[in-house]
């Protein structure tokens, strides 16, 4: 479906995308994550065709986007991240026009248009002209056009960006649904957003690849999984000795909380962090101290990005 | 292409700048024909379209200040890169809705020396010779707009540069007559020339180095022909403007004379500015 090979973009000195390798061969919405300026949009750009590459290639079912850029770019979809839309035009001329310079004629046009303003649901606005849609709405005539001529590949650049909570919502719903039949390639720096609607993640930082799976594996692959907080009347020394002593707590953390009371910060060395929040309720118990809170907190996505995108390291 | 030329026709009559155009183009007409034809009643037609042709300096930048201006602006240009269209598409089916728009007047202009025929002696050749002059000058100023166009997101910034450009155009030949004619004249502007045409290769492709050493390079070979041989730069600067004017050429057929020569030079004209149309739309791609 989709394979990029040693991508390179580079502006002058500065290199937007450094040998950027990956592929996509099955369906769902792919996430692709990155802090700003990492490379998103212009990896994106490079893959649509609306930017060159310094090196490297981009195939899209086995077409060249350079050197078969009529067949690949059949195949592609694309919503930029300022969707380009025709202002002056209703949806209905705007479509029309997309689907005509994808080679969609007579009645497959017609068909064709229907079936994207109803699964983007604006039969409503139609009619209406786009500078006077709503942004949500205009975000889903770009989604719309993008989904003519049934491409395989959908690249859809921040598609929620600067719209209201309701609409995040709705264009979210909308993704996920495309994604059931589509390759669906989005872009965002919003993690909850990525974690909710991808089967799969792709993160990159200063241009270069660094994580590619499920955001499952990506957790399991964070060097700390997590951690638990605990709050005990007990005296500071206590409450270490007590943790320090089960097998699976890796680093304790404890500070005094006024007389007879501490706080303690306590790392896991395997993965149950259940089972180590259950030894350290036993533990208190077992010594007679009250416990005010025990707290398990797991490894976010937010983690994974941070340490993978700070750490720059290679996937 | 269809798609791209029946969507830049529909949107021009959208934004007026169609209507306008032939507007223009029918008063302008319409005012010489009146004076020429049915006050003065003089029976050449021809003679209209020579006044006329002064209108281009004004509606060839109106009707393609928009063209591609706009699309950078709307930040629409991005579609068009990933729609499978290529960019030569894209500036022949921008280009033949213009002619089409234009044609739509000069179907109506056509009509008038038949007419004109029907109350005296109207020599038809000549006035359908200068009638289709007339529709070649405006081509390759349209051409030239539309290059203009590529070249900005500024559709006030095009129309400005592209009146100034035209009304050089247009006194040019009565311009070289206060050019120097001597060897030193010549070579200034054959420098000027060649830092220009160095300047325009790094606004299209955006590579100084290229631009710059173009520059150079010709500018060194002016100046290497200045010092080996004056003689043949004498009165070259007088002989390149008119050589370049497209007007002076459409009014040989307003004289009678159907120069294949000036029809092969417009279409010259025409492909040249298309292709630096078709290379300003890859620059972007490629910067």
């Amino acid at each position: 479906m989709l394979q990029v090979e040693h991508l390179t973009r580079r502006y002058g000195p500065v290199t937007a995308v450094d040998d950027l390798s990956f592929e996509i061969s099955e369906v769902g919405v792919y996430g692709f994550l990155g802090p700003n300026g990492a490379g998103k949009s212009t990896t994106m750009n490079i893959m649509t065709g609306c930017l060159s590459a310094t090196a490297g290639t981009v195939k899209i079912s086995g077409y060249d986007i350079y050197d078969q850029p009529r067949e690949a770019k059949r195949r592609i979809g694309y919503l930029p991240e300022q969707p380009s839309l025709y202002l002056g035009e209703t949806p209905e001329e705007y479509l029309r026009f997309v689907g005509e310079a994808k080679g969609l004629r007579g009645e497959t046009l017609r068909q064709q248009m229907e079936a994207v303003i109803e699964e983007t649901g604006i039969g409503e606005m139609r009619s209406r002209r786009i500078d006077a849609l709503s942004k949500g709405y205009r975000q889903r005539v770009g989604i719309a056009q993008a989904l003519l001529g049934q491409p395989e590949l959908v690249i859809l650049d921040e598609p929620t960006v600067g719209l209201d909570p309701l609409q995040i919502l709705d264009i979210r719903a909308l993704i996920a649904a495309l994604g059931k039949t589509r390759t669906v390639f989005i872009s965002s720096h919003i993690l909850s957003e990525v974690q909710t609607m991808c089967s799969k993640i792709l993160i990159i930082a200063r241009g270069k690849l660094v994580a590619f799976d499920t955001p499952e594996r990506l957790e399991e692959q964070l060097s700390s999984p997590g951690e638990i907080t605990v709050a005990a009347d007990t005296g500071a020394d206590a409450a270490r000795a007590l943790v320090a002593e089960l097998p699976g707590a890796a680093s304790v953390t404890v500070s005094e909380e006024g007389a007879g009371s501490c706080r303690l910060t306590v790392t896991a060395g395997g993965d149950d962090l259940y089972a180590l929040s259950r030894e350290i309720f036993r533990a208190f118990a077992a010594s007679g101290s009250t416990l005010s809170e025990l707290r398990v907190k797991k490894a976010t996505l937010e983690d994974i990005f941070l340490e993978l995108t700070e750490g720059g390291e290679s996937a | 292409m269809k798609a791209i030329f029946t969507h830049e026709l529909r949107s021009s009559f959208r934004s007026l700048s169609a209507w306008v155009f032939a507007s223009f183009l029918l008063c302008f007409v319409g005012i010489g024909a009146m004076m020429y034809n049915i006050q003065a009643a003089v029976s050449n037609f021809e003679y209209v379209l020579s006044l006329s042709c002064l209108a281009f300096v004004v509606i060839a930048p109106i009707l393609t200040m928009r063209v591609l201006a706009e699309e950078r602006r709307q930040r629409t240009d991005q579609l068009l890169y990933a729609l499978p269209v290529s960019t030569t598409e894209v500036i022949l089916g921008k280009y033949a809705a213009l002619l089409v728009l234009y044609l739509v007047p000069l179907a109506i202009i056509a009509v008038y020396p038949l007419i004109f025929a029907r109350f005296g002696e109207v020599y038809l050749p000549t006035s359908y010779g200068s009638l289709f002059a007339f529709f070649l000058l405006g081509a390759a100023l349209l051409a030239v707009g539309v290059f203009i166009s590529s070249l900005t997101d500024n559709q006030g910034l095009a129309a400005g540069i592209g009146i100034a450009v035209i009304l050089f155009n247009y006194y040019s030949v009565s311009l070289s007559e206060y050019m120097s004619s001597s060897a030193l004249g010549s070579v200034i502007a054959l420098v000027a020339i060649s830092c220009a045409v160095g300047l325009l290769l790094k606004l299209l492709t955006g590579n100084g180095t290229l631009g710059y050493w173009t520059g150079f390079g010709l500018s060194a070979a002016s100046i290497a022909l200045y010092n080996l041989d004056r003689e043949a730069l004498e009165g070259l600067l007088p002989e390149i403007m008119g050589t370049l004017s497209l007007f002076e050429r459409f009014y040989v057929f307003v004289n009678g004379v159907f120069d294949l020569k000036a029809v092969v030079f417009y279409l010259s004209v025409i492909a040249f500015f298309l292709f630096l149309s078709v290379q300003s739309l890859e620059k972007r791609r490629y910067n």
